[in-house]
């Protein structure tokens, strides 16, 4: 341990603490910009500077470990007067149109400004004389570096959390940016739209591309029925952008919410998470069956989930030959997107042309991949706009909701229905424990056995997990599995995805089933959520996310009467004809950068 | 534009595949081609396992490691005030007659590309200029002439 005092205050730490992290633990706030919880220390926006009794400059304290019988100030004179000068140079290259801005209020550098900088600025205003570029190419995000203090998170996210690199630094001195390969629109580079960047982004240099008001505009449409789904991962953060802790499950009242704001019909993604697990479920078992005892290789096998589009874009551009064991299921959004526009509007009699169809998702890579050229098997655009929570935030406040007393509601029928089983896609680990909660009761017709159906061994946050399922007491038409050892994986953030699946492609893996999802923690911790998101926030949520599922009355897809009903009525079989027109995909080999 | 056909591999078994072989195989494509094409970049990045967006933010840092297409020999004019007070406006509008091309572009022959650059370290004889590798000192609009005829052929 090693003491040191900071603000004539004394404080025991372990050694490598940083002051900041030492400052913390006092209560002491010192105010950052580059520094983020999830990402290794840059030290490059000076924000952090303190006085160190004996040391000739300021140090930066995210960055300087402690050491015994350092002598800290944070709020000197020298100190306040230097992070007036650092924030005032950052805002001389920023464009600071707050007003105008996404992000106005939500800005960590206006922050900032407003505690250090007031009235004349000292320094010139360099904004006007640089040219910059403002990349709206994706669907997804729009990266304007006009806002951009180069604080270098974003970079960091892209290399350390998600192993893309995307972006890095290019150029130097007063010509450095943060840049694609050779200035590429974002549209065609090896970005996977997973958002981690923007949900780090201190200014509004990346912000989603928002799709809020043309949502308003087809809601005061009154020729058009819009139907909203929610992902499982909204209902336990869209809390923390209406005031509410980390952790808190808001379903019910986010469905009052979203009758509120004019939705004509609320409905729930986790009804098509349960028919993802019917679907893949079945694939994953008849490539099995198809390999493993037909000894038909024109399936792959391991076969990965599909859910997650930040992963499916990482996998085209950077494993394009393992495409073949990505399952055929589309996403539990798109799936709903199908059937909004052909099941649900001839149910509810509607002509699908008025049909719009809107999702909240925790995820921005979902609005690229509701913009994919596949996904119009509706003979529509399937979805037509995603929304991601925080932008259903700004729509509750835009609508004045006082969120807080509104009554809690249930979703409508039909397509809202669901199971836990389908709450737990929101978390790493949850797809995988939903497909065996199905799959093992298919094979043996006995519950999974596990306590409560915890599979424990899926969950949590290691970034890789393993686990060996022995299937045993099979029925008559799954003999063949009788004795097998189920080999399955489960990755979250694209840094541990990758080690998956470098493992299989040069063949050091035996997996027969594996759950990848783009995100740390899953969709719970997806681009499209609440900011701030770190480990101590998607822990919150992780448990939220199980709670919800333990207060489910059903907790396996298979038992999802709305389900049950969609097979009899409409789809016919699982992976049948019609299955196939709706709910499954392709996939495209993309180029490597 | 050309082709690295097997260059990019052979470079990274001379070189290894760490990160820090990243400069030395970009340095030798450059000694070689005068420039990086977008394709040897990717190559760079699939033979180290690195993005090709990493590969570029270093290239882009270094002013000796163009990624824009460069002409056999590349000129560049010492900008930096010693030689600008010596005359080095002059040895440009020279030499953009004689090449018939402006700061910053490349002959229709790829022969030569123009530019200026930052102090080479020439000042007590300017004004100066660097022909790929060769400084060229105390020149005049006379002299600048003739040594870049030297390259004509």
């Amino acid at each position: 341990m090693v003491t040191l005092k900071i603000n004539e205050q004394e404080v025991k730490v372990a050694e490598g603490t940083t002051v900041l992290d030492a400052a913390k633990k006092l209560g002491v706030i010192i105010p950052t910009l580059c520094n983020h919880p999830d990402l290794c220390v840059a030290g490059n926006c000076r924000v952090c500077v303190v006085e160190q009794t004996g040391a000739r400059t300021l140090v930066a304290a995210c960055a300087m470990p402690v050491s015994e019988g350092m002598d800290i100030h944070t709020n000197s004179l020298k100190v306040r007067n230097a992070r007036k000068h650092i924030v005032e140079l950052l805002l001389s290259e920023h464009r600071a149109d707050c007003t105008k801005c996404y992000k106005n209020q939500k800005c960590e550098l206006q922050t900032l400004a407003n505690e250090y900088s007031f009235g004349e600025h000292i320094f010139l205003d360099l904004v006007e004389d640089h040219s910059y570029t403002i990349d709206r190419s994706s669907p997804a995000f729009i990266k304007d570096d006009s806002k951009c203090i180069r604080c270098q998170r974003c970079v960091r996210t892209c290399a350390q959390l998600q192993h893309v690199s995307a972006i890095a630094v290019a150029n130097k001195g007063s010509h450095m940016k943060i840049s694609s390969f050779h200035d590429r629109p974002m549209s065609h580079v090896v970005c996977t739209n997973c958002g981690q960047c923007v949900n780090r982004c201190p200014t509004g240099a990346l912000t989603e591309k928002t799709y809020i008001d043309q949502v308003w505009d087809a809601i005061y449409d009154t020729d058009r029925h819009v139907v909203v789904q929610t992902a499982p991962a909204v209902r336990v953060a869209l809390g923390e952008d209406l005031g509410y802790d980390p952790g808190e499950r808001v379903t019910g009242k986010m469905v009052t919410a979203l009758r509120q704001l004019g939705f004509d019909s609320v409905l729930d993604t986790d009804f098509t998470a349960d028919l993802t697990i019917i679907e893949e479920g079945t694939e994953l078992l008849t490539r099995l069956k198809k390999v493993l005892v037909e000894n038909d290789h024109s399936m792959a096998l391991p076969m990965f989930t599909s859910c997650s589009p930040g992963w499916i874009k990482f996998i085209e551009h950077k494993y394009p030959k393992m495409l073949p064991n990505l399952s055929t299921c589309k996403s539990p959004q798109q799936m709903f997107g199908a059937l909004a526009k052909t099941f649900y509007a001839q149910k509810r009699k509607i002509d699908p042309a008025k049909v719009v169809s809107v999702s909240i998702m925790p995820c921005t890579a979902k609005k690229y991949e509701a913009d994919r050229p596949e996904m119009r098997s509706s003979g529509y655009k399937d979805i037509d706009f995603v929304l991601t929570t925080r932008e259903l935030a700004v729509m509750i406040k835009q609508a004045g909701i006082d969120f807080r007393s509104l009554e809690p509601s249930h979703y409508d029928s039909i397509m809202g229905t669901s199971t836990g089983a389908g709450v737990i896609f929101g978390a790493t680990g949850g797809v995988m424990e939903a497909a065996l909660r199905t799959a093992y009761e298919i094979v043996t017709g006995r519950p999974v056995p596990f306590k409560n159906l915890n599979i424990m061994p899926v969950r949590g946050m290691d970034g890789v997990k393993e686990a060996t399922i022995k299937i045993e007491g099979t029925t008559e038409e799954w003999r063949f599995l009788e004795g097998a050892e189920l080999k399955v994986a489960i990755a979250h953030g694209l840094v541990n995805a990758n080690k998956v699946a470098k493992a299989v492609s040069t063949g050091k893996a035996d997996y027969h089933f594996i759950e990848i999802m783009a995100c740390p923690g899953g969709c719970l911790g997806g681009g499209g959520q609440p900011i701030p998101t770190n480990a101590a926030v998607r822990q919150k949520r992780m448990e939220a996310i199980y709670s919800e599922d333990m207060h489910m009355d059903l907790r396996k897809s298979h038992e999802n009467p709305e389900i049950v009903a969609i097979y009899e009525e409409f789809l016919g079989k699982p992976n049948g004809h019609k299955s196939h027109e709706l709910l499954h995909t392709h996939y495209i080999a993309r180029e490597s950068y | 534009m050309y082709h690295t056909g097997n260059m990019v591999k052979e470079l990274a078994e001379k070189h290894g595949r760490k990160r820090e072989s990243l400069m030395p195989i970009l340095q030798d494509i450059v000694k070689k081609y005068n420039y990086l094409t977008d394709e040897a970049m990717v190559e760079v990045a699939t033979e180290l396992d690195i993005s090709a967006a990493e590969v570029y933010g270093t290239a882009s840092f270094y002013t000796f490691l163009d990624t824009q297409e460069r002409g056999k020999n590349v000129i560049r004019v010492c900008k930096t005030i010693t030689c600008s007070m010596k005359g080095k406006n002059d040895i440009i509008s020279t030499l953009e007659d004689i090449l018939k091309i402006k700061v910053g572009e490349t002959t229709p022959d790829k022969m030569f590309t123009l530019l200026e650059t930052n102090c080479i370290g020439w000042c007590h004889k300017a004004p100066a200029i660097l022909i790929n590798d060769m400084p060229y000192t105390d020149l005049t609009p006379e002299t600048v002439i003739d040594v870049v005829k030297g390259y004509m052929r």
